[in-house]
């Protein structure tokens, strides 16, 4: 049975079925992300106080630097098929493939960072933060026994760790810090636990690179086998790549915001 | 073999490469901003959005080529657009909306 329209337009619609679909799913993508934007706003103005430069601003410039080349490799690849450049088609999506790959690549790192960055309250009131270099063989919490050992340094107040680019902040002195298990009062890594901020971080980015991950699953797919398709049925393949494109730089949009909104601001 | 394709105009590189540098452009000019001091959080806040905006608009407009699309196309995102601003404005507008026993910070 032969699919109707997946090449002609449908009279009624005026494009091939695909490009609706994929049109009206991106539309409930947009308030999917809206949803969570909206619980980021909510979330932010309710807050006591809002962290800012928990993040690697270089780390996420270069990421948004990376998927703004992934979607005109994405454009230039769609473009390649259009005017009969197979090899080229070949040559943007690897690019693109690359770019994805170099985007989580550089996302796990940072999301690495953040759970081997500890905080700790002090017996004494006072707060050490820094990242875990290692915890003795005989540590544990509960039985206050053994010690932990972090680089970074101690502040009198929970709130000065918040703003990391306030003047003062930036002159802070890290060094090693070993702390013994009876002067913990409480200890946390900045996972999605830590407070509302790393929850909403973590909640955002990580639906963004399953998206990241669907999309590039579908891409390399497009680009290997799925390209056979080109020597039986070269429009409908067109209109193939032209769609998982859609769906690419959608994606690339909602990184466009989030940057700044969890970097930056 | 390619003969029955459909007569769409094909998009100059030239312009796609041109919407490329500006969106890399206003990636610098956003984070150059938010070191800026403007005044007020807020101000930074709209900045930092406007040109997302505008990014957002030479992605959606350009790359996924909404701005030569078919009205049907266009008139699902725009009511998509006015769900999302509601979605937003009633966020917004919640903030101000507390009940009277509600202890604000």
């Amino acid at each position: 049975m032969d699919i109707p329209y997946t090449v002609q337009p449908r009279p009624d619609t005026g494009v091939y079925n695909a490009k609706m679909g994929i049109w009206l799913f991106l539309a409930s993508e947009v308030m999917l992300f809206g949803g969570l934007f909206s619980a980021y706003v909510l979330l932010r103005v309710g807050a006591d106080a809002w962290p800012h430069g928990w993040l690697n601003i270089p780390l996420g410039t270069a990421n948004t630097f990376v998927l703004i080349t992934s979607s005109i490799t994405t454009v230039l690849a769609w473009v390649s098929l259009k005017n009969n450049q197979f090899s080229r088609f070949k040559l943007f999506h690897a690019i693109t493939l690359v770019c994805a790959l170099c985007f989580l690549g550089i996302k796990s790192f940072e999301y690495r960072d953040k759970f081997m960055h500890y905080e700790i309250t002090l017996a004494n009131g006072k707060f050490a933060d820094g990242h875990l270099i290692g915890k003795s063989r005989d540590f544990d919490l509960a039985k206050k026994t053994g010690s932990v050992t972090l680089h970074g340094y101690e502040v009198d107040q929970e709130v000065d760790l918040m703003d990391l680019h306030r003047p003062e902040a930036r002159h802070i002195q890290r060094e090693e810090i070993t702390i013994p298990a009876v002067e913990i009062k409480k200890m946390g890594n900045y996972g999605p636990w830590h407070n509302t901020y790393t929850a909403i971080y973590f909640t955002l980015t990580g639906l963004h690179a399953l998206h990241v991950i669907g999309g590039a699953l579908v891409i390399g797919f497009l680009w290997g086998p799925g390209s056979r398709m080109w020597k039986t049925d070269p429009e409908r393949f067109t209109n193939r790549v032209e769609v998982s494109g859609l769906f690419w730089h959608f994606v690339d949009l909602i990184w466009i915001f989030l940057f700044p909104v969890l970097y930056l601001l | 073999m390619n003969d029955g394709r459909s007569p769409e105009p094909v998009h100059s590189v030239r312009g796609y490469l041109f919407v490329y540098f500006a969106l890399l452009a206003g990636t610098g000019l956003t984070v150059w901003a938010s070191f800026i001091p403007f005044g007020s959080r807020e101000i930074n806040i709209g900045i930092a959005l406007l040109i997302a905006g505008v990014k957002a608009f030479l992605v959606a407009g350009y790359f996924m080529h909404l701005i030569s699309e078919r009205k049907m196309i266009c008139n699902v995102m725009g009511f998509t657009a006015f769900f999302f601003l509601s979605l937003m404005f009633l966020t917004l507008y919640a903030m101000h909306d507390f009940p009277p026993t509600t202890v604000t910070h």
